[in-house]
């Protein structure tokens, strides 16, 4: 049998996925997941896939999540908490639940120009580099939301230097 | 009875420390602070040592290996590149068990013989495990902690649970009561002629679809994300090449089906029972009529009251949020040891994890639990040999050619050198590699092995000066051999600066 449209089954499995899971591992996860704007356009499958594949994680007050220079770091999307980043100890920017870090490094393949620390409790969900390729092409919908996300942070930066 | 009672050791009481599991996590640290000279008590609910290693793996083979035969001899300190099992200690007749007791049908030794290496362990060190003691509840009393158990209530400044990762864990799946956990699973046999559905593709799965494949008719392997290989992933990430024969049944066309889906529902019909999976990429459904289904769903601390208690917890195995020194990020004073530890991630460069999940990697964290806890608690004063500034490169490198600790917890412990006017230069041991690069201190050196996706290892070295830690790779080598000319001198010229000397061109 040949499922649903992907945006149908989106819209009509959502209140069903936020009540249970696949195989429930990622429950958490995927709920926390589905509310997010990256993942609007996604089927309940593909999300499970998702929550699967990305690896929950936890960093307390003051911890230091990308360190500025450092190699082999990964993609992270806030599910929770704040943070803020900062370019030799000056602070730069702050991000929180639904804002995602670390994308320009794993696609340059340099070290992130900045520190990443957590002001507060924050929870993430992690790629590592070498996944984020594969996510990509396989998952073009949530894509297409991370480029409008970049598109964003341009048009704003290009205001402000105007 | 009264005075069986009372030879039993590590009675309820008042102690410095109380360790509370008696598996390799219990066992290593108790071990590695009574030679530090911390008191303490060790408490278990089995009675008998091994932990987990009394009843797991299902199949009776373990997933890491000790060659008997290596390149380097048992009693060198090399040789734990080698052995994965054996528990560490400075004393040699605690050194390399593993091996002496394994029967050389295969590399990867048997439960039983891990189980009579962690017994022998114990019984040789002297470990004073109260066996038959269950941990039942926690309270806090003023900074100081009470563990209420079965013989009673033990009072601690340093509670520290080495209670493993070895809860069954079920998800919320519509019918998964229905399917037994990989725990009860029953004998092969028994599952002869029939079809088995598995929920689950991570290498519990992969074990027992393995076991099965001389007697199931047909075995489906499902879970959403699809199955990692270790040797895909180049590192522990991923299904073992021991369990990989079922992925090549599946894809040269045996009876093994693995499937990215999320399962929908499980009912019984009659004998049978009826799986509904929707399929990852395509959202298309399918129905499986199957003999047996058995959830391999993965695991869990029993942190019991820990997290009413203020111990947060994260993630699909409900971990708890560590310090780099696996202290509770949210409840001073209460440490993990063990498999447990694999919650503290660390720099997890590349995506590759620390082996902390395993023996071969908490036995080292083990010792750096017990060196810090002896060290900022009770001021124990830990040896730091002085080193002459020309000797700090050929010593680092010596030791990522052959000490154990960072070949196994690469990026994640690191040997420490120390830089200050008053102190001189000073081998500080190994430390836990996120401590030392998120920490304010004197000048210093942090030495590691790293690697990448593609398989390569290479020293990296970190150097804090003024508080600033910067990041200094060398040159990868296929037979992990650093020590070079070449090497020396990029070494040498990258520490100049901090250990104020010129170095040649």
């Amino acid at each position: 049998m040949v499922g649903l449209r992907s945006s149908e089954a989106s819209v009509r499995e959502r209140g069903a996925r936020l009540a249970r899971s696949a195989d429930g591992r990622s429950d958490e996860l995927h709920d926390t997941l589905a509310a997010l704007a990256l993942f609007a356009d996604i089927s309940s499958a593909e999300l499970e896939s998702i929550a699967h594949t990305m690896e929950e994680r936890y960093f307390a007050e003051g911890e230091r999540i990308l360190r500025q220079g450092f190699t082999g770091s990964g993609f992270y999307i806030v599910l929770e908490g704040e943070a803020a980043a900062r370019v030799n100890g000056t602070e730069v920017n702050r991000l929180g639940r639904g804002d995602f870090f670390g994308e320009v490094s794993v696609l340059l393949g340099e070290p992130p120009s900045a520190d990443v620390v957590a002001l507060r409790p924050l929870r993430c969900a992690v790629l590592a580099a070498t996944q984020v390729e594969d996510f990509i092409v396989t998952h073009p919908k949530v894509a297409f939301r991370m480029l409008q996300a970049e598109a964003r942070k341009l048009r704003n930066a290009t205001r402000w230097r105007s | 009875m009264a005075e069986l009672t009372a030879e039993r050791p590590s009675p309820p009481g008042e102690y410095p420390v109380v360790i509370v599991g008696s598996g390799p996590g219990g066992l290593q640290l108790s071990h590695a602070l009574r030679h530090l000279g911390v008191d303490h008590a060790i408490l278990s609910q089995d009675p008998s040592a091994g932990g987990m290693f009394r009843r797991f793996p299902f199949f009776q083979r373990l997933l890491s290996w000790t060659k008997p035969y290596a390149p380097v001899p048992r009693t060198d300190r090399e040789y734990e590149r080698y052995d994965w099992n054996s528990l560490i200690s400075e004393d040699p007749r605690l050194r390399a068990i593993q091996p002496s007791l394994m029967d050389g049908t295969s590399y990867f030794p048997s439960r039983p013989e891990m189980e009579r290496n962690l017994a022998t362990f114990a019984e040789r060190a002297g470990v004073p495990v109260r066996y038959g003691c269950r941990w039942e509840s926690t309270r806090t009393d003023g900074e100081r902690f009470v563990l209420v158990t079965s013989d009673g209530e033990y009072h601690c400044r340093i509670p520290v649970f080495a209670v493993g990762v070895a809860e069954p864990w079920r998800p919320e799946t519509p019918g998964i009561d229905l399917a037994p956990h990989y725990a009860d699973t029953r004998e092969a046999h028994t599952y002869a002629d029939r079809e088995i559905f598995i929920v689950g593709k991570e290498n519990s799965a992969f074990e027992l679809a393995s076991g099965f494949l001389q007697w199931a008719k047909r075995i489906i392997l499902a879970s959403p994300s699809p199955a990692k290989l270790s040797v895909t992933t180049n590192s522990l990430v991923g299904v073992r090449a021991r369990y990989v024969q079922p992925y090549e049944d599946n894809v040269l066309g045996g009876g093994v089906i693995v499937l990215n889906a999320s399962i929908q529902e499980i009912a019984r019909i009659g004998q049978r029972f009826r799986v509904r999976v929707r399929r990852s990429q395509t959202n298309e459904e399918q129905v499986f009529e199957v003999d047996d289904v058995i959830a391999a769903t993965g695991w869990v601390p029993p942190l019991l009251d820990l997290p009413k208690l203020g111990v947060v917890t994260f993630g699909r195995n409900k971990l708890p949020a560590l310090t780099p020194f696996w202290e509770s990020v949210s409840l001073k004073g209460i440490h993990f040891a063990g498999t447990i530890t694999q919650a503290a991630a660390g720099l997890k460069k590349n995506g590759i994890p620390a082996n902390s999940g395993g023996v071969n990697g908490h036995r080292y964290n083990g010792r750096v639990l017990a060196r810090h806890i002896a060290k900022t608690c009770f001021g124990v004063e830990l040896p730091r040999p002085e080193l002459r500034a020309e000797d700090v490169a050929p010593f680092l490198l010596r030791e990522l050619d052959h000490g154990p600790e960072m070949w196994h917890q690469r990026s994640y412990l690191c040997r420490v050198v120390t830089v200050s006017p008053d102190e001189g230069i000073r081998d500080e041991g190994i430390w836990p590699l996120a401590h030392f690069v998120d920490s304010a201190g004197p000048d210093a050196i942090a030495a590691t092995i790293e690697a990448n996706a593609q398989g390569d290892n290479y020293p990296a070295f970190y150097i804090r000066r003024a508080d600033r830690v910067t990041e200094h790779l060398l040159e990868p080598d296929q037979s992990m051999r650093y020590d070079t000319p070449d090497r020396r001198t990029a070494l040498a010229s990258a520490l100049g600066e901090v250990l104020g000397v010129r170095v040649a061109a």
